[in-house]
């Protein structure tokens, strides 16, 4: 018994230092961008009022296990009987609502908040992107500058984006942490979503709602780029990259793992997801599973992203998407 | 259907359990032909309708659950402990955590909390059974056929793999053809007509075959909890039905309620889901907090503070259950006034929830704490579900929940949840009911064994789980690159998850040998109980109570000890009803399994001539005007001279 | 508990908590039929393309259906009034009466049932349909459910006369009877007349 607690003891000694390191590098309190910061804002409210009544709890709880625990000396001791307590009842009754109360001001606040384009942003016309989640790859529309990126997003910084949000299969979730927190994609619906990078840089993004086998690989980085070389990226991708033809589209709807590409055009000349008729390019077929049996078409993922990227610095590195996730 | 389609080949770890699975089965029948125990197994368990054997087999049926979804549970940790593990494939994964999920909520917790509850009810009420213990009987054999049938899955023609959730689009056809998540709409379905079943038998069990004069504000608090839980089972599970209902017409006949084409709306499915999941939880969640109020009351020996107030908040927590599901999915893309009244309504149950954590600790201030292995476990159960609630408020608040949404943090939080909430009560009642049971307790060292591996190895699996949460992991992922630096917390979660394995064998080993070497000579009361449990025989007789007792207050039994008013007269006894066995429960319950295995595969007109064999058990039961027999006086004044002593 | 002013399907206690059993498994199929309903209204304007209510539902032959079942659950009470009566044969006749009722009602709705087959509505046309035959059809085989159960009790009835145990089983089927009524006015007024005004 001596060594079980000894050994939890030791324990605990090495977790917390492990927890401290951990925490103030953790994606959610490293927000880059306004909506994330507000959303964090609220996030270490909330933490403050928890760790409170944590404390009051657990400090409570040992005092009275320590005080009232059994002794030997004590076997005929026989407690009060208590009925309870109106006036302490009250008490506890009444500091939860009070915290209720605490807690749903800020919450309403931000709900409403980031629904909406950012403060101090309200002049800019947002720039719009249509996301469509597929399995198991990110596909983004610029419908005015005309051109379709895959697995990656470029955004020109400190400028609202609002994506509009649609899946052609199966239900995603699309999470920025660093920029926005996230929202559901699917199919014969549009969610939006308002995003802004404070500063150039690269950012983790990822489907959190499983969809398969797939859905483990379903990360994309985001790409926040001055003004300027945002408009030279769609320039260079305008000039340099392939259309995108039905066909390849359809190929590109398959239940794959695949890497970055590129596109002039769009798909949303031919579909938007959100107002249905994904069901032609679905095969269930594709979807059979065979035990031990090989990732899905992972042949695929390595040949095609060299050639059809687009060179631009960024992506070079286009092999691991979660070079988004900086601080590591 | 070829045969290597119909067996699950081709993984290494899956042929292994078929191996096993065959040998114990042969195993297994080989030494009951041995023992020549095929008649005793018959005539004792399998037609059995007496509601303490019914909870015995709920409990083992429970036990066993437990080892296979922590198994499960043990597999994931191995294949995230390191970044990217080949230990087991994505589709593997994506099995292995689907079957986890449902198996701990529903074939786990259900079958342990209502095997508990079918010990124990009756018998603190002072009743002689169930109120109808036929359908007692019925509703475990389907719940048994049911995760029987999901089971086999994982051998025979493939597990389900779109989550415990299951959330359509992917749940359809079109996305996972293979008959998987057939298992999951048809296995759930039958277990759920058996749980719906108990939930009416409990209802009616607790208003109508009280003892004379427990009122209802004089009802031990955990018949309070299992009466709520049980009203919560009736207006909840026909939720669960009916989708289940249309995923199986959607699979299995391709209509579209929930499909991507042709008008289906898959929203529709998490709206149905989480209309009965949510308050699912507090079915699981409230019968425990019921057991941990008889331990925490008993080993203070202290009455309970506040019962008033914890029997409305229970009933506070069961209303606002029905009303918070849209918390499952904020991220839907609400309005913002929809996810600020739900966030509203989730944030409210803390105030019930604690009032009860407050209640507790005051029933044991000014009381004195014996550190039995039951009260170890209420104990701990304090300080993590409060971790548990704290992270639920936080993922209340809409707003926020757009960074916790499935990441790890939401797994770490319903485990802290979950885990505190019920596997710690059912370690605790099972501590303390077992003697009731069996008429020995369970050793105490070896308990403490059991009790500090698994809590220790609960906090170091769990605790990790908030941090990855906040840095960016999602659930479900069955791999993840070095790059993203989760690799040490989840390293550390996974020798956590051995270390609570640890204890569940210590659990194991402790059952093992209290059977064996445990003394018997306990008595009826061995913890110096507040209730009517305790009032008769240990283990209890099959008709409950000689005498049915009568209570003038709360913890009558408590005071009828202080007053030596405990015993019973001769000239009271009188003959006892009791219901007679009945083979109709397990021939319905082995119907509805042949009846679902095929619709599982889709073999229609197999399907349909094998239902004929559940209209046969139906008809029967209809003709039965089987009566019941008597205990005759002298039977009944033997049984209880054994340990009272000398009637007077 | 056994006066003569209480009724025969109430004497005893068993009887007493059956029947109370059945309310509450009542108030579950309540539940069921809501989920239903609820679910119906979601998808009642997903047609995909597929015939909507108004152009396929025939008035005539719904208010055909519902004067022969609000008949039959008149009849079972009839047959309830001649049990308490003790009256067997009366009760037999009009119990028999109610089925014949009941059969109609079902074959009046597999009629009808096979009629929006024919116009190209089957269940797996559209959400809309989908919806539809699973209320209808829930509510159809429940009926199917009572005739089958009821026929079995007459059995019962006809053999070992009006006892407490006979009775309170044949109490029992018919508030599942009457039961089914209610829902099936649910289902006209907010399936078939709101269907029709579109």
């Amino acid at each position: 018994m001596k060594a079980l607690k000894r050994g939890m003891l030791l324990l605990t000694m090495l977790a917390i230092p492990l927890f401290l390191a951990g925490c103030d590098r953790l994606i959610v309190f490293d927000p880059k961008g306004p909506i994330a910061r507000s959303l964090t804002d609220l996030i270490v409210y909330s933490i403050i009022f928890m760790l409170v009544i944590v404390v009051v709890i657990f400090v409570l709880f040992g005092y009275i296990v320590w005080k009232y625990r059994a002794r030997k000396d004590d076997g005929d001791f026989e407690p009060k009987e208590e009925k309870g307590n109106h006036t302490l009842e009250i008490i506890w009754f009444a500091i939860p609502i009070v915290i209720v109360i605490a807690l749903m001001i800020p919450t309403t606040k931000t709900i409403y908040e980031v629904e909406d384009v950012p403060q101090g942003y309200e002049e800019e016309e947002p720039l719009v992107i249509h996301v469509t989640s597929a399995d198991w790859k990110w596909i983004f529309s610029y419908p005015d500058q005309d051109i379709e990126t895959v697995n990656y997003v470029n955004i020109p910084a400190d400028h609202p984006v609002q994506f509009k949000m649609t899946s052609a299969g199966t239900m995603q979730s699309f999470w920025v942490p660093e920029l926005a927190g996230q929202k559901y994609t699917m199919a014969n619906m549009q969610t939006k979503l308002y995003m802004v990078a404070d500063n150039p840089g690269s950012y983790y993004g990822r489907n959190t709602n499983f969809n398969g086998r797939g859905y483990a690989h379903m990360d994309f980085e985001v790409q926040a780029l001055e003004r300027d070389d945002f408009n030279e990226w769609v320039q260079e991708v305008k000039d340099t990259a392939n259309q995108l033809t039905e066909d390849e589209y359809a190929e590109l709807l398959k239940p794959t793992i695949i890497g970055r590409k590129t596109y002039n055009q769009t798909h949303l000349q031919w579909i938007d997801h959100a107002h249905g008729g994904s069901e032609k390019y679905l095969n269930p077929e594709l979807y059979e599973i065979h035990h031990g049996g090989e990732e899905p078409a992972a042949d695929e993922q390595t040949e095609n992203t060299e050639q059809e990227q687009v060179e631009t610095e960024e992506n070079a590195s286009e092999s691991s998407s979660h070079e988004g996730h900086s601080h590591h | 259907m070829s045969l290597d389609e119909f067996f699950v080949t081709g993984d290494p770890l899956i042929l292994g359990s078929q191996i096993a699975i065959g040998l114990t089965m042969v195993g297994l029948v080989a030494l009951i032909t041995y023992l020549k125990r095929w008649k005793w197994l018959w005539r004792e368990w399998f037609t059995t309708v007496d509601h303490k054997k019914i909870g015995i087999m709920y409990i083992l049926a429970g036990v066993l659950m437990f080892f296979r979804g922590g198994v499960d549970g043990l597999l994931m940790k191995a294949q995230t402990s390191r970044p990217e593990l080949g230990f087991l494939d994505a589709q593997h994964y994506d099995e292995i955590f689907t079957t986890h999920g449902v198996i701990m909520i529903l074939f786990m917790a259900m079958p342990l909390l209502i095997g508990i509850m079918n010990v124990v009810v009756p018998l603190q009420i002072g009743a002689r059974d169930v109120a109808f213990p036929k359908l007692n009987a019925l509703s475990f054999w389907l719940f048994f056929v049911g995760a029987m049938l999901f089971n086999i899955s994982f051998v025979i023609g493939g597990s389900p793999d779109a989550g415990w959730t299951s959330y359509f689009p992917l749940a359809g056809k079109e996305f996972t053809p293979g008959v998987g998540n057939n298992y999951y709409a048809i296995a759930l379905q039958i277990a759920g007509i058996g749980t719906l079943a108990t939930g009416i038998n409990f209802v009616v069990t607790i208003i109508k075959m009280r003892a004379p004069g427990m009122s209802w504000m004089k009802m031990p608090i955990f018949t309070w909890t299992s009466f709520v839980t049980s009203i919560l089972i009736v207006a909840a599970f026909p939720i669960f039905t009916v989708a289940l209902a249309f995923m199986s017409l959607d699979r299995l006949f391709g209509t579209h309620f929930f499909t991507v084409a042709a008008g289906g709306d898959p929203m529709l499915w998490l709206n149905l889901f989480w209309l009965w999941g949510h308050p699912e939880v507090y079915i699981v969640v409230l019968p425990a907090f019921g057991m941990f109020s008889e331990v925490i009351a008993t080993f203070s020996r202290k009455n309970l503070f506040g019962y008033k107030s914890m029997v409305y908040a229970v009933a506070g927590i069961a209303f606002l259950s029905m009303l918070v599901w849209v918390h499952h999915f904020y991220t839907m893309g609400n309005s913002a006034a929809v996810n600020s009244i739900f966030s509203l309504t989730t944030i409210m149950i803390a105030i019930p929830t604690g009032v009860k954590i407050f209640n507790w600790l005051f029933t044991m201030r000014k009381g004195r704490i014996e550190f039995s292995n039951a009260m170890l476990w209420s104990l701990a159960f304090i300080p993590c579900f409060t971790i548990g609630g704290v992270t639920g408020v936080m993922l209340a608040m809409a707003a926020a929940d757009y960074q916790y949404h499935n990441t790890m943090f939401l797994v770490a939080h319903f485990h802290y949840v979950l885990i505190p909430g019920v596997v710690f009560a059912v370690f605790a009642g099972l501590y303390y009911w077992w003697p009731k049971m069996f008429g020995f307790k369970l050793n105490e060292k070896i308990g403490k064994w059991h009790f500090w591996l698994f809590v220790i190895g609960f906090n170091m699996t769990f605790m990790p789980m908030f941090f990855v949460g906040l840095d960016g992991m999602s659930r479900r992922m069955y791999t993840y690159s070095e790059s993203t630096g989760w690799a040490p917390w989840l390293g550390f979660s996974a020798v956590g998850s051995v270390v609570m394995a640890a204890g569940f064998a210590a659990l194991c080993y402790n059952i093992y040998w209290s059977f064996r070497y445990a003394s018997r000579d306990v008595g009826s009361d061995p913890w110096n109980g507040r209730t009517l449990e305790w009032a008769t025989a240990s283990p209890a007789p099959h008709y409950n109570f000689a005498v049915v007792p009568e209570v003038d207050r709360i913890d009558d039994f408590w005071y009828k000890k202080k007053e030596g008013k405990t015993g019973i007269k001769k000239s009271d006894l009188k003959p006892v009803h009791m219901p007679s066995n009945s083979w109709t429960p397990i021939f319905l319950g082995v119907a509805f399994g042949i009846v679902g295995f095929f619709l599982v595969f889709e073999w229609f007109t197999l399907a349909v001539i094998s239902s004929i064999l559940i209209v046969i058990g139906l008809v029967a039961n209809s003709f039965d005007y089987d009566d019941g027999y008597h205990i005759p006086v002298d039977e009944l004044e033997e049984e209880e001279r054994e340990w009272r002593g000398e009637l007077k | 508990m056994t006066q003569a002013n209480t009724p025969l399907e109430y004497r005893s206690h068993q009887s007493q908590m059956n029947i109370l059993g059945f309310w509450i498994f009542l108030g579950a199929e309540i539940v069921l039929f809501s989920t239903l309903f609820a679910s119906y209204f979601v998808l009642e304007h997903n047609t995909a393309g597929g015939p909507a209510g108004q152009d396929i539902f025939i008035l005539k032959d719904v208010l055909i259906e519902t004067f022969l079942l609000l008949t039959s659950s008149f009849t079972a009470g009839l047959a309830i009034h001649f049990m308490r009566n003790n009256a067997k044969n009366d009760m037999i006749v009009w119990t028999i009466v109610t089925l014949l009722l009941g059969a109609g009602f079902l074959y009046m709705e597999i009629n009808e049932f096979i009629h929006y087959v024919h116009e190209g509505a089957t269940i797996q046309t559209s959400g809309f349909t989908a919806a539809f035959f699973t209320l209808l059809g829930t509510h159809g085989a429940h009926v199917t459910f009572g005739i089958i159960w009821i026929s079995l009790l007459l059995f019962q009835i006809a053999k070992r006369g009006i006892t407490e145990k006979t009775s309170s089983k044949f109490f029992i089927a018919s508030l599942y009877w009457h039961f089914l009524d209610v829902v099936w006015i649910f289902i006209f007024t907010f399936v078939y007349l709101k269907g029709m005004v579109g």
